[in-house]
């Protein structure tokens, strides 16, 4: 899901470039707000942690690797503004040492995952966990007022790990998308594509099936076994 | 004051920073498991080569745009280091590495606007 350098033409990485900055301007804003200096260290144990997961490749027998984010976790930890910081900061060192992820393609593997994947992630975490959900499904069972507590934590597990799920499903779409449009972007003069040479019949079928069968529920264990440990290890750290 | 605060939540956290490091320890688990179940890299990261058994051909600017910018240590490992044990050691160190920098990078953005912020 690191798009690397030469996969994406100028207007793609380009547009993407456009649309992240102000991203980060935005989330400099909100953390400039809301960030106490006694949560930097879980700024930069969120942004560690992000980075230590994506070495775990997970392989496809036979076929490609893929490895879990971790983006819908931290931004369930440390709240979506401060994890767009932190995801782009893993995502930044990746590409500029270790070539992972174009120089590039630095807008748009942050776009995907440290803002669109992330946002969608947490967006369902929240829709999932609420109050108003909760309210309204009690209203349907209409009993057992007593495992509320309990219920609420299960609740808050199964939103964090269908977030995590959708989460990185829709970063790989947009992964998909950007790569599979190339073709019809940009060709040269031969009639041959300058860039990610695959269509998107190709592109999206290739990144999906791959997690929505496999990665997607790798990043989804590691979401709710990472949540489990610090409710045990630090509870005051898990947020409503 | 703000030294010793942090200090604080340091130890506070620590059990998540021994996390961290045990993490990385294991990281070369995702260079062994591909390795085993004969998986490649990831679909779309291929190098110009690669490109080419697959596509039959490197279209022009792919080939110029991945020849912008070398990293220091692609792919997480040391040129000369990158078989067998070796490149385990090698994944590790490019672990600690890049897991240094990103947390220094976090901490000197987190400091830049918590003092900003003006709260402690």
């Amino acid at each position: 899901m690191h798009i690397p350098d030469g996969y994406l033409g100028p207007i793609t990485y380009g547009s993407l470039w456009a649309a992240v900055i102000p991203i980060w301007i935005y989330a400099s804003k909100k953390v400039k707000v809301i960030l106490k200096a006694s949560q930097i260290p879980l700024l930069a144990l969120s942004a560690a942690f992000s980075f230590v997961i994506m070495m775990f490749n997970v392989p496809l027998p036979g076929g490609t690797t893929g490895h879990a984010t971790g983006a819908t976790l931290i931004a369930i930890l440390i709240g979506p503004w401060p994890a767009v910081i932190a995801l782009s900061i893993a995502l930044i060192v990746q590409a500029l040492i270790f070539g992972d992820g174009g120089i590039t393609a630095i807008g748009a593997n942050c776009f995907n995952i440290a803002f669109a994947g992330m946002f969608t992630g947490y967006g369902i975490y929240k829709l999932i966990s609420s109050e108003k959900f909760k309210v309204q499904s009690l209203k349907f069972k209409n009993s057992d007022t007593d495992t509320h507590s309990s219920s609420l934590s299960t609740r808050h597990l199964i939103g964090a790990g269908a977030g995590a799920y959708i989460g990185i499903n829709i970063a790989a779409l947009l992964t998909a998308l950007e790569l599979g449009i190339q073709p019809l972007l940009h060709t040269g003069a031969d009639g041959r594509p300058l860039y990610s040479p695959f269509p998107l019949s190709i592109t999206i079928p290739a990144i999906m099936l791959e997690h929505i069968f496999l990665f997607g529920i790798v990043e989804a264990v590691v979401t709710v076994f990472v949540l489990l440990y610090i409710k045990k290890s630090h509870p005051e750290l898990i947020r409503g | 004051m703000a030294n010793s605060k942090f200090k604080i939540q340091n130890l506070k956290f620590g059990k998540l920073w021994i996390g961290i490091a045990i993490l990385i320890i294991l990281s070369p688990v995702g260079l062994i498991l591909p390795e085993l179940l004969k998986a490649g890299g990831a679909w779309g990261e291929w190098g110009s080569d690669e490109i080419e058994k697959i596509a039959g051909y490197v279209p022009h600017g792919l080939k110029k745009l991945s020849e912008l910018w070398k990293a220091p240590i692609p792919d997480y490992a040391f040129s000369g280091w990158d078989k067998g044990v070796k490149s385990y050691a090698g994944y590790i160190f490019s672990g600690i590495i890049g897991a240094a920098l990103v947390i220094g990078v976090s901490i000197l953005i987190g400091k830049i606007f918590a003092r900003k912020n003006g709260n402690s």
